[in-house]
């Protein structure tokens, strides 16, 4: 139990340090304007390989199809500029229909 | 800014895109301690972990490796992995997550659904409301539903069921898809992706999303400001 408190307590402080990292450095020194604008892209870049990891991938293997064809239609709509409940509902809809339907 | 302020400024369409998330967040929070201490963990790891750590999928992680009787060193190690990736928030969003002893609760507080939030809005003043909206809101939404499912316990079934897990990638990609339309960051983003994907099978959870860093070696500055 007390491994299991200390594994905790340092994920906890670890995380935490990790988020506090970002702002605390940008205060000490003073970042160019092209370096601002790679950040924000590094930002972008890695919420961007999020969607595709965790729309396509469980763990190390395949996510199966239903998932994938639930981003793949919030994705369109959200292409199309529908409203963003309409995104999150439809793509959650059709992953849950496929499935309904036996779809893995 | 103070709690009053971000509701003042938040545009009332944002306020219920970042209320759909969060109901959407408990949900997920609730199938978490349902999960967990079906897994056969005390109630109370699952919620501490809501409240110190606030990373859904390092604490999903944490407990799937504890509760497989794995070692908790590996569980922590593993939990850190997927939680690198907030340095390069935190970069991006120091801004909106402000100085002084806001920087504290702002650096707690984020997550990839209000750092998204953030990133998909144009004005200053809406990054910085919408950040901390999504960012209070997601950590109460988180905790209650850690609660009520940890106390319900194995009755409630895997949110799978109800398609939440694809409805959290189109929840990113419906906001990060306007900051795609510049060239050099859909290129940067495309080639990362697939670094990512390709990656996936040989590493464990977390390094294939930083591997996807690789693809800001095609990223170029707007040409104005080399042109300055």
């Amino acid at each position: 139990m007390t491994g299991l408190l200390a594994a905790i307590a340092i994920l906890a402080v670890g995380t935490f340090a990790l988020r506090f990292a970002g702002p605390a450095l940008r205060s000490r020194y003073e970042i160019p304007e092209r370096v601002q604008g790679l950040l924000a892209a590094a930002a972008i870049v890695l919420l961007t390989a999020l969607v595709a990891t965790a729309a396509l991938t469980d763990g190390t293997g395949s996510a199966g199809i239903a998932r994938p064809a639930g981003v793949l239609v919030g994705g369109i709509l959200a292409w199309r500029k529908a409203p963003f409940v309409l995104i999150v509902v439809a793509a959650a809809a059709t992953a849950a229909g496929l499935r309904l339907l036996g779809v893995p | 800014m103070s709690m009053r302020s971000i509701w003042r400024t938040l545009d009332p369409r944002l306020a219920r895109d970042i209320g759909l998330v969060c109901l959407a967040d408990g949900v997920v929070g609730i199938s978490y301690g349902a999960i967990s201490v079906g897994g056969g963990l005390p109630w109370w790891v699952p919620v501490l972990l809501s409240i110190v750590v606030f990373a859904g999928a390092s604490q999903f992680l944490f407990v799937g490796i504890v509760a497989a009787a794995g070692s908790p060193i590996a569980a922590m190690i593993a939990g850190l992995l997927v939680n690198t990736r907030h340095v390069a928030f935190g970069l991006a969003l120091s801004d909106e997550i402000g100085s002084g002893w806001r920087r504290w609760p702002g650096s707690h507080l984020m997550t990839d659904e209000n750092v998204a939030f953030a990133i998909g809005q144009d004005d200053p003043r809406q990054r910085r409301a919408a950040y901390w909206a999504a960012g209070i809101g997601i950590f109460i939404c988180w905790n209650l539903g850690t609660l009520v499912g940890s106390a319900a316990g194995s009755v409630i079934a895997d949110t799978d069921v109800f398609g939440l897990d694809a409805a959290f990638p189109a929840v990113l990609l419906a906001l990060v898809l306007p900051a795609l339309r510049d060239r050099s960051t859909r290129t940067a983003a495309l080639v990362g992706v697939v670094v990512a994907l390709a990656t996936t099978p040989f590493l464990p959870a977390g390094l294939p999303v930083l591997c996807a860093l690789t693809g800001l070696l095609f990223y170029r500055a707007p040409v104005l400001e080399v042109a300055r």
